[in-house]
């Protein structure tokens, strides 16, 4: 059986998998109970100074659902720790010593000035957690106040509180990035600059859920009224996924260590954040709408995938899709496909044929000869991939490489050379760029 | 014949088995319970929304299947009825009684993958079912033509043709010889189809369109003849459906308690209760269409012991569906196929049971009677049901000066619903080579109004009846 225990930047933990700073994690109460379904480690909901803040006595979660009223998206307006400083450290204290095994971090988030970053620290240190992540990526309610993403969004500001933090605990600092930026790199590497020991991605995008159009309040509403939340959940995962494969692979800031978050549900999301260069994982949404138990199958699953891959532990995998993540201006314009339909899969809706026809590249037939039989014209398909996406039936239809011959769409003949954009004799601004 | 019935149910000396008002119920309930706006919205999703969807081809009345319920998942209910009712103004019973499975869900694309369609009839009484209870009524009368076209027969093939009709302006006179209108909607449907009185807020609907005024009580070829029709309207469409039915042919058939299947089932659609209506302990039904499976199975449920349904020829050649059988299965019915009945066993006057002879194919590749094979067997019966088809009454057509001409004892048209007199069009059951059910009695209304308006307007073409 592969060994699933995770060091990330020296903090143990049995398995990669932790919760992310959140509801999940406000309490003494929840983080017993995670540890005991399982979960590798926490990230404490995050800590800030006293007095606690108030939140909303409303909603404040909102939702996208799909028609099974399957949860594809997830939004809140929640801000930080509602409960006193104290009482948090005192909790944090008291389950380190219980669950010696799991790892602990403890997210913070004080205002942008070195001295509550002074104050609140050694505090946190003296609860025997393994480390701290400043959260510099609430986008709503805090951010108003200057702290979360207001100060995420200013690599400068970034720079500035990694250096407070660093400077006032010995603990590993972690840096909580916002996705509500350009280029995630900028505060990546700002962080790094600050002496970071590890960046973690991402926090939630700036939402609104909805509108209701009887009352033309959006949602979710407080009286009539609704603020931007933050978004998560499933429907984030792509964004995450990207931002994380950029910090791992732009120059600047390949080797910076990733805790991996953002819409992660199953073994699987784990497994591809980790293999774009996340060195372990954080989950949130995932454990609020189905429970702690999860994770029981994200270990279970991720070992018997590892075992079937011949990968020992998970470093054996952390990165290996990395490598494949390139700029636009290095995919080989050379690479043909085109699709095939299997005919004995085909239950002939022809949504292939009506996406492509109106929308593509007319590339697919209808036969005409009153059976409803539906073929690839490899003279005018370009191997978009449009139809394998809206075809029901998996593996009905699929995308084969030319090899060689001539592709019948351009009359071109296939080259097994690679040949990117900057080599293309139709790049007016050619230079090669192997 | 149906004066006959009530005297015969009257007389009879079978009683109802008397069950309590909660088997009743529960025996009459909605056959395929609806489905709520969530179970709605997920039967939607499994939609793909096809390409050139044959389901729609595979609708007699050409309903445009996946934009409406495309609109039951936007949550345009209103929209999506529309689509429907624009092509089917019944599509509230049609949603309940048409045989979907060998209809528009057999041409479902699910059925190649995982063998089951989309409910598209439960999807369609959704939204028919949301318009009807809101009450809104979305289609007014066209601008006045200043034509007058009479209906015989308020059945659906009438109704559909009157309101469609409407819509184009006309002005429509319906003669219809019951009280109510709805033909075998309201007479004929199995009663677990069409719970909840929908046959008649349905028709309140479709008449909600205006312009159409009903004559109850009006029987073509006694109360009025139609060679007045055709003088004083600009065109007649008859709609008169089948009015009698086949008879065995077998000594004693006038007996008591051998009865016609259709005329007992329009007592059980109208009675306030089921409970005075006498049913036998050992029921036998003869016959394999709709109307066989729906007696055999409403007399179970009525509380009859035994009920053996008897066909002539094979479960391939019956015009029940396979999904029927079951349903009669289920409900505790013996089907016994390849035998017809030769005898009807009586004593001092009291049926007793009836014999039958083995059949078999006459070779002909099933068409043709089979023929005997002299083996005969006897089934106890103390209650006998005819359900071996109904039959057009030509009685209704008297008083024309000349015969529209028939075949097989219907009416022929042409595709346009045309007859061979001119300005005279037929549609429903009561026209030659029709399949006998509601939607298609819908669609030849809808076909024949659209006939009938260009001829009217003396469009090229029309005019040569
Ligand atoms: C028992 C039974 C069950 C059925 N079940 C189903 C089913 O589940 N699904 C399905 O799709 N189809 C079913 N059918 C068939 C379906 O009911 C018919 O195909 C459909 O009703 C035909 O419509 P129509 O308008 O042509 O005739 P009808 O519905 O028969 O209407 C004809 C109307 O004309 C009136 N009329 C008759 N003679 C005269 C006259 N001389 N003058 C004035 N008015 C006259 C009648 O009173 C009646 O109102 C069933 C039929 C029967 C008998
Ligand atoms: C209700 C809620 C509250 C959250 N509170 C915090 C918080 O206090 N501190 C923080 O760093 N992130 C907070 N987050 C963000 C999550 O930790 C996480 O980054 C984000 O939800 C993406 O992961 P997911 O898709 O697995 O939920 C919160 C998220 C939710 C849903
Ligand atoms: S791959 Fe794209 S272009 Fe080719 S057939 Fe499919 S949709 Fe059309």
């Amino acid at each position: 059986m592969a060994d699933l225990s995770s060091e990330f930047i020296g903090i143990r933990s049995p398995n990669p998998f932790w919760l992310a700073s959140a509801p999940p994690t406000d309490k003494a109460y929840n983080v017993v109970r995670a540890f005991e379904a399982g979960w590798g480690g926490v990230v404490w909901k995050t800590l800030g100074e006293d007095p606690p803040i108030v939140n909303v006595s409303g909603p404040r979660y909102g939702a996208l659902l799909g028609r099974d009223r399957e949860l594809i998206g997830f939004n809140n307006i929640e801000l930080i720790s509602d409960r006193p400083l104290g009482v948090n450290l005192e909790e944090i204290k008291a389950v380190k010593k219980d669950w010696p095994d799991r790892a602990i971090i403890v997210s913070v988030m004080v205002p942008c000035e070195e001295e509550p970053w002074e104050r609140i620290l050694p505090q946190i240190e003296a609860t025997g957690a393994d480390g701290v992540e400043l959260n510099l990526g609430c986008p709503h309610g805090m951010s108003e106040r200057n702290m979360g993403a207001a100060v995420g969004q200013v690599p400068e500001y970034v720079e500035m509180v990694t250096r407070f933090a660093k400077a006032h605990t010995r603990l590993p600092v972690i840096i909580k990035l916002t996705p509500n930026i350009t280029d995630i790199v900028y505060p990546a590497e700002a962080a790094k600059r600050g002496g970071a020991d590890a960046v973690s991605l991402i926090n939630t995008i700036s939402s609104l859920m909805g509108v209701n159009l009887d009352t033309m309040c959006p949602s979710p509403t407080i009286d009539g009224q609704a603020s931007h939340g933050g978004y998560c959940g499933p429907a984030v995962k792509p964004i995450a996924l990207n931002m994380v494969a950029d910090i791992a692979r732009r120059k600047e800031t390949a080797g910076l260590p990733i805790s991996g978050i953002g819409g992660i549900t199953t073994w699987r999301d784990a497994a591809e954040f980790m293999a774009l260069g996340a060195g372990n994982v954080q989950v949130c949404t995932a454990a609020m709408v189905y429970g702690f138990r999860i994770v029981e199958d994200m270990i279970d699953g991720l070992g018997n995938w590892m075992d079937e891959k011949g990968y020992d532990r998970v470093e054996d995998f952390i990165g290996a899709a990395v490598p494949g993540v390139v700029d636009w201006g290095k995919l080989n314009l050379n690479y043909v496909e085109k699709a095939h339909i299997d005919q004995d899969l085909c239950i002939k809706c022809g949504r292939c044929y009506i996406a492509c026809e109106d929308t593509s590249h007319q590339a697919i037939s209808v036969s005409d000869n009153g059976e409803r039989v539906y073929k690839i014209k490899d003279e005018d398909c370009v191997g978009c991939n449009l139809c394998t996406n809206v075809c029901p039936v998996e593996n009905c239809i699929t995308m084969h490489r030319l090899e060689s011959g001539t592709d019948p769409r351009t009359g071109e003949a296939i080259s097994s050379e690679y040949m990117n954009w900057g080599m293309h004799p139709k790049n007016p601004y050619g230079k090669s760029q192997k | 014949m149906r004066a006959l019935l009530e005297h015969m149910l009257k007389t009879s000396d079978l009683d109802s088995p008397g069950l309590s008002p909660e088997e009743y119920a529960e025996n009459f309930s909605d056959l395929h319970p609806p489905l709520d706006a969530h179970q709605a919205a997920v039967e939607a999703d499994r939609c793909y929304f096809c390409h050139d969807a044959p389901c729609v081809t595979a609708c007699p009345t050409g309903i445009d299947i996946p934009s409406f319920i495309q609109k039951i998942a936007t949550g345009n209910l209103r929209g999506s009825a529309k689509k429907i009712l624009d092509e089917n103004i019944f599509g509230a019973m049609c949603a309940r009684v048409c045989p979907t499975e060998v209809l528009c869900e057999e041409a479902c694309v699910r059925n190649t993958g995982e063998n089951k369609p989309v409910a598209i009839g439960l999807l369609q009484r959704f939204s028919t079912d949301h318009l009807l209870a809101g009450g809104v009524q979305i289609y007014n009368q066209g601008p006045d033509s200043g034509k007058r076209i009479a209906i015989v027969g308020a059945g659906p093939a009438g109704l559909s043709c009157a309101h469609r009709l409407s819509m184009l302006g006309h002005s429509v006179t319906v003669f219809e010889a019951r009280e109510k209108c709805g033909g075998l909607n309201e007479y004929g449907i199995a009663a677990y189809k069409v719970t909840g009185g929908i046959a008649q807020r349905e028709i309140d609907y479709v008449l909600g369109v205006g312009g159409i005024e009903i004559k109850p009580a009006q029987t073509s070829g006694r109360d009025f003849s139609l060679a007045g029709l055709r003088e004083n309207y600009d065109a007649v469409f008859l709609a008169m459906g089948l009015g009698g039915i086949n008879q065995l042919g077998l000594q004693g058939e006038d007996m008591d308690n051998v009865l016609s299947a259709v005329d007992y089932i329009a007592e059980l659609r109208q009675t306030d209760d089921l409970a005075s209506l006498p049913i036998g302990q050992r029921v036998v039904v003869v016959g394999g269409g709709m109307t066989a499976i729906d007696i055999a199975c409403q007399s179970r449920r009525l509380g009859a012991g035994d009920v053996t349904l008897v066909y002539r020829r094979g479960a391939e050649e019956m015009g029940a569906s396979a999904f029927e059988c079951d349903l009669a299965r289920t409900d505790g019915v013996k089907i016994i196929y390849w035998a017809a009945p030769v005898r009807i066993l009586s004593e001092e006057g009291a049926l007793q049971a009836v014999e039958f002879e083995k059949t078999r194919a006459n070779g002909a590749g099933g068409a043709g009677s089979p023929t005997g094979t002299g083996e005969k067997f006897i089934i106890e019966a103390d209650m006998l049901f005819k359900a071996i088809g109904q039959a057009f009454e030509s009685t209704s057509l008297e008083g024309f000066a000349e015969s529209p001409e028939l075949s097989k004892g219907r009416i022929v048209v042409d595709a346009a619903g045309r007859t061979s007199l001119d300005g005279v069009w037929a549609g429903g059951d009561c026209v030659a080579g029709g399949q006998d059910l509601t939607v298609a009695a819908v669609q030849d209304g809808k076909v024949a109004a659209h006939s009938i308006d260009s001829y009217l307007r003396g469009e090229a073409g029309e005019n040569n009846g």
